[in-house]
């Protein structure tokens, strides 16, 4: 049975951290992910667990024990943010590069300068192109029960790659919420101990690292892709299999409203909780809105995506991270170059938002779903890039 | 050194992880080459002095005169620039 404790976003990807039995944690201190760090060294005080806790000097020590701790055939997790995670940017290519299936809490918030600890996107879309499996959380249910569900798909002999599972700065990471966790035996089964394919052996020594130049490197980086490709059908499993366990649905996308909807919001994180307060009290006025939210970023959902847009005539993107110089912000150039080429008879406007932290409110996002509305209804986007919540 | 006799992105182990030791001699840098020594088997006096400059050990001994493993060989020209009697040339590589 399962129990409800009431758990922020950061202690709850701990207790998920500790239920998942990790052999190996190395991290570094940082607000906002600073609660996950200090929550998991208390149950290795307490004796709770029987992970080894390295203490390193930097998030790039952090990173780099773990990949050693991963080879080695070790479940291993960590946490950071922002800077730290920046920090971390060099050893991120190559624990996905080397097919250390680690899983990180990423506490999302902006990258300096201005220095700022509040949440955005900024430091994991610097992160982008790391060759992570990337999951966005919208409350701390979601944090927990992606954090269980990553081990699983990260370890699959199909998949080996890393997975980062995101919640937004203080908004998350920081507020109470109920959530449901398992008990310890349920996720045992769920999530036996790590069969790691190969391992670091000293009877059994292999060369990791290797150099690869002009006649090899460009092979190995194929071959990562390929990884990536191959995460979705290992994603379905283990969401089946979560499914069965907890009667918990998870997907590469979740929707609020599509069925009918004409306008829709599409975001990550915890502004779809606020998105889809906002949708409901519209569709009790009769308006046809709706919202998407991606749960996986990378590999990009694009077939999920197409498949979800019914009869949706705008859509409206909203960024927590600026791409400056590009036409529009990393989420929305992955859903507009989704959509092209592939007939859909829809319009696309970006709105960056909420950077450095600043709130976006119901109120925001009720007028974002108003122009939406009207970019439906006229068929002209009057501004592809806007920037809300922002002084002139 | 052709490109087919190198493994595709599905054969090769993944993460170019090596699981055998001592792989280094399956690498062959000779492809690196830009100029190629040649020999003047009838000028080479045997004396080893390319034998022992060689940085890359490519330089065979052989009973009269000297011969190169052009599998290994760079083509840095370390050993015609120290031959004493001028026996061996750089050609440039047709590619």
């Amino acid at each position: 049975m399962p129990k409800i404790m009431g758990l922020t976003g950061d202690e709850a990807i701990a207790y998920a951290a500790k239920q998942s039995k990790v052999d190996v944690v190395a991290a570094y201190p940082i607000t906002p992910q600073t609660i996950i760090v200090e929550a998991f060294s208390e149950y290795v005080h307490n004796g709770e667990v029987h992970t080894e806790f390295v203490c390193v000097e930097s998030e790039h020590s952090a990173m780099s024990a773990c990949i050693g701790a991963s080879l080695a055939g070790a479940r291993v997790f960590t946490a950071s943010s922002s800077q730290g995670l920046a920090l971390m940017h060099e050893m991120l290519y190559i624990a996905s590069g080397l097919r250390c299936p680690i899983v990180m809490g990423v506490v999302n918030r902006a990258l300096s300068a201005p220095i700022n600890i509040h949440g955005d996107h900024s430091d994991m879309m610097g992160s982008r192109d790391c060759g992570w499996i990337q999951i966005y959380c919208e409350n701390s249910q979601e944090a927990y029960d992606w954090v269980l569900q990553a081990f699983k798909i990260a370890e699959d002999h199909e998949v080996l790659l890393p997975v980062t599972v995101n919640i937004d700065g203080f908004i998350l990471s920081h507020a109470l919420e109920r959530v449901e966790v398992y008990d310890d035996g349920d996720v045992e089964k769920f999530l036996s101990i790590r069969n790691a394919p190969f391992k670091l052996d000293p009877d059994n020594p292999f060369t990791v690292g290797a150099l690869c130049f002009t006649d090899y490197y460009f092979e190995i980086k194929r071959q990562q892709v390929e990884a990536l490709k191959n995460a979705p059908p290992v994603i379905d499993k283990v969401n089946k299999e979560f499914e069965g366990l907890t009667g918990k649905k998870y997907s590469y996308i979740n929707t609020y409203g599509l069925e009918d909807a004409e306008a829709a919001v599409l975001c990550l994180g915890s502004t779809a909780g606020t998105a889809k307060a906002v949708a409901k009290k519209l569709r009790s006025q009769g308006k046809r809105v709706g919202v998407i939210k991606p749960w996986v970023y990378r590999p990009f959902p694009s077939e999920h995506l197409l498949q979800t847009l019914g009869n949706l005539k705008a859509l409206a993107v909203l960024d927590r991270a600026i791409c400056p110089g590009a036409p529009y912000g990393a989420l929305c150039s992955d859903v507009v170059s989704t959509l092209y080429d592939n007939g859909k008879q829809l319009k696309v406007f970006n709105a960056v938002y909420g950077l450095g932290g600043r709130d976006i409110t119901p109120f925001d996002i009720e007028a974002i779903f108003n122009e939406a509305m009207d970019v439906a209804k006229t068929g002209i986007v009057k501004e592809p890039l806007k920037f809300v919540g922002v002084r002139e | 050194m052709s490109k087919e006799s190198k493994l595709g992105w599905k054969k090769i182990p993944i993460g170019g992880l090596l699981f055998e030791p001592g792989s280094a001699m399956q690498y062959k840098t000779g492809d690196w080459r830009a100029f190629k020594p040649i020999v003047d088997q009838g000028k080479c006096i045997n004396c080893l002095l390319c034998w022992i400059y060689c940085p890359d050990a490519a330089i065979v001994r052989k009973e009269k005169f000297i011969d190169i493993n052009y599998d290994y060989c760079k083509g840095c020209g370390i050993c015609a620039n120290e031959c004493p009697v001028k026996a061996i040339t750089m050609v440039e590589e047709k590619k």
